[in-house]
């Protein structure tokens, strides 16, 4: 099982880096976007198989996507690789510290906690003139191992490089998600008391997944930061967690590729309902957000599994 | 050095007034009903522009009492909020109710990006002022200290709510029926207390404490879009210091936030926006469910 969702999920990959030359570069550039934002929901996915909701997942892609662009500012350096890993290793180790508090909480007070500390950042950012306040800067144009591409061919490397990030993270969290650690994400949102019978400590499992979604965020901050070419505070605000929270429910926590696909939809709708209804917008995601928790409460993922488990009934 | 001081103090009671008057309707639907309801910022919002709509009648044309303009302000937000509470409560929540409290959070976040873009379809994209009330106020001059009657009425308006709220629960039968429903809803219903009707009437009594605040509001601020979006942070902030569900916790966190957000604003302007949620973290490092909370035993 796990064998066959990995080949599928490989050669799906393989699909979407050979088509990508014969794409719109408009086309190109979303899925770079949609994809960095997947490894944010990813994140998600991690936590909420514990029953855990982080309402402040912003804070980590914005200190992925400052970090990237605050390097390129200061110093000018502009290695796409280093900045990426460096992004996802300073959000990794914020979590790690936050990791600690945010522990011994559940349900609402962690979503409300994580909640407040991605305010924080918000609020020292926007008040910090020499970083553009409200406006935000703009990210150095990256290179890769010495090779600077520029136009299309930039927009192309960038989106293969983001892939090969996706392809990483999901076999990582694949394999974290059958290890023992990943298995008692289940136990622990059914009952904790339990799983410390058994001599686990929960406080140390949820924070490794604090861990894991802090590096994921940081990670798909500085891919988007290097995407979009521009930073500002808006992406440590609630608004953006809102929206990273609502693609993860939308997916559902059924598998690693229900994060990558909800994610290329959600940029698909985004930018078609943003063309054509731009009132509407708010309302189009509102509503499928509340038809999804009412109808699909597993996530548009589960329908999958529900088709593949109606056919197996038969037999 | 005194004048800074005693503007600090009137300045976070006045905003510590405004806070709780948010503060109150959330903390109490979160009580009862144990809903931590977002959508509460698009109340606010309704209110605000439900006033602005009112004001704008009011005082157009018209040399009419300001006292009248401000009570029919108050009125219209406040029956708005009855409608929306009604249609949500019945509409919506009631399908939801026993569902994790976290998937009923975004439940109400989804109804709040939905209202959003109501506002914008009912009063369109551009922004409102409905300063009249504040200014028909007038202002109070205490040597070199600037008193807005207007903040001073929201503060009694503020203590009236609070005294309102603390005398209908421990004194009133409805109030002594939600205490139970509050401490335990099975067993209060296995004695009878129609916990349904309840409900409703705790959101509805709510969501009319959510369009009011947004109402007395709107003549100190631009009545424009994303306002509830600010305001529903701010209002979680002072309800996790407190301890969510909790009138009194409400009280404290709202002069806390209040006192603290004015001090930065006199002293450290920089930090304006950091010193609220750094306030919330802290409380919450040490009192993890709010100052007025106890401790949840955990089940087994």
């Amino acid at each position: 099982m796990a064998r066959r969702a990995q080949l599928i999920g490989g050669l799906a990959f393989i699909a979407a880096a050979v088509i990508a030359p014969f794409l719109p570069d408009w086309v190109v550039s979303l899925a770079t976007i949609a994809f960095a934002n997947a490894l944010v929901v990813l994140g998600l996915i991690v936590l909420w198989r514990a029953g855990l909701v982080s309402f402040g997942q912003a804070l980590y892609y914005c200190i992925g996507a400052y970090v990237v662009a605050l390097i390129g500012r200061w110093i000018g350096f502009g290695d796409a690789i280093v900045l990426v890993l460096l992004g996802g290793i300073s959000a990794g180790l914020v979590s790690f510290l936050i990791g600690f508090l945010i522990a011994r909480y559940r349900e609402i007070f962690f979503a409300m906690l994580s909640l407040a500390l991605s305010m924080i950042l918000y609020g020292v950012l926007v008040k910090t003139e020499s970083l553009g306040s409200t406006d935000g800067f703009s990210v150095l144009t990256p290179t890769f191992l010495g090779y600077t591409p520029h136009g299309e061919a930039l927009n192309l490397t960038l989106y293969w490089f983001t892939l090969a990030i996706c392809a990483l993270s999901a076999l990582g969290v694949g394999a974290y998600f059958r290890s023992i650690a990943g298995a008692l994400a289940a136990a622990v949102r059914d009952n904790e008391i339990r799983v410390e019978f058994l001599g686990v400590s929960v406080a140390r499992v949820i924070h490794a997944k604090v861990v894991i979604a802090g590096v994921l965020g940081g990670l798909g901050g500085a891919l988007a930061a290097l995407a979009i070419g521009h930073v500002d505070p808006n992406m440590a605000y609630w608004t953006t967690s809102g929206s990273f929270v609502f693609v993860a429910i939308l997916a559902g926590a059924g598998s690693v590729a229900a994060a990558f696909v909800g994610s290329l939809l959600f940029e698909a709708i985004r930018s078609l309902a943003v063309d054509v209804v731009p009132e509407f917008w708010q309302m189009i995601l509102g509503s499928a957000l509340l038809v999804t928790i009412l109808f699909v409460p597993e996530g548009l993922g589960s329908l999958v599994f529900r088709l593949r488990r109606k056919k197996a009934k038969p037999s | 050095m005194l004048l800074t001081v005693l503007s600090i103090l009137t300045d976070g009671l006045a905003y510590a007034a405004y806070l709780f008057i948010i503060a109150i309707g959330l903390t109490l639907i979160f009580g009862v009903m144990k809903i931590l309801n977002v959508a509460h910022g698009s109340f606010y919002a309704f209110g605000a522009y439900g006033a602005a709509t009112a004001v704008g009648i009011y005082f157009n044309g018209h040399d009419w009492n300001a006292a009248g303009g401000f009570l029919f302000m108050i009125l219209l937000a406040m029956a708005i909020g009855l409608v929306m509470g009604l249609i949500l409560e019945r509409g919506l929540l009631r399908l939801v109710y026993g569902k994790d409290e976290v998937v009923i959070v975004l439940v109400t976040y989804a109804v709040f990006l939905i209202l959003e873009d109501m506002v914008v379809l009912i009063w369109g994209a551009q922004s409102y002022a409905a300063y009249q009330p504040m200014v028909a106020a007038g202002s109070i001059d205490l040597g070199d200290l600037v008193l807005s009657n207007y903040d001073i009425l929201l503060v009694v308006l503020a203590a009236f709510l609070a005294a309102l709220a603390y005398w209908s629960l421990k004194f009133t039968r409805y109030g002594r029926l939600l205490t139970t429903v509050i401490f335990d809803r099975e067993v209060a219903a296995a004695f009878g207390i129609n916990v349904t009707v309840v409900y409703t009437v705790t959101f509805l009594v709510g969501a009319m404490l959510g369009a009011l605040s947004g109402a007395v509001m709107a003549p100190k601020i631009s009545v424009t879009l994303g306002i509830g979006v600010e305001v529903i942070v701010l209002a979680f902030a002072v309800v996790a210091i407190g301890g969510m569900g909790s009138i009194e916790g409400a009280l404290v966190g709202a002069l806390i936030v209040g006192i603290c957000r004015a001090a930065a604003v006199h002293l450290v302007p920089q930090i304006e926006l950091f010193v609220i949620y750094g306030v919330m973290a802290i409380v919450l490092i040490v009192r993890p469910y709010g100052l007025f909370v106890r401790a949840q035993p955990r089940r087994i």
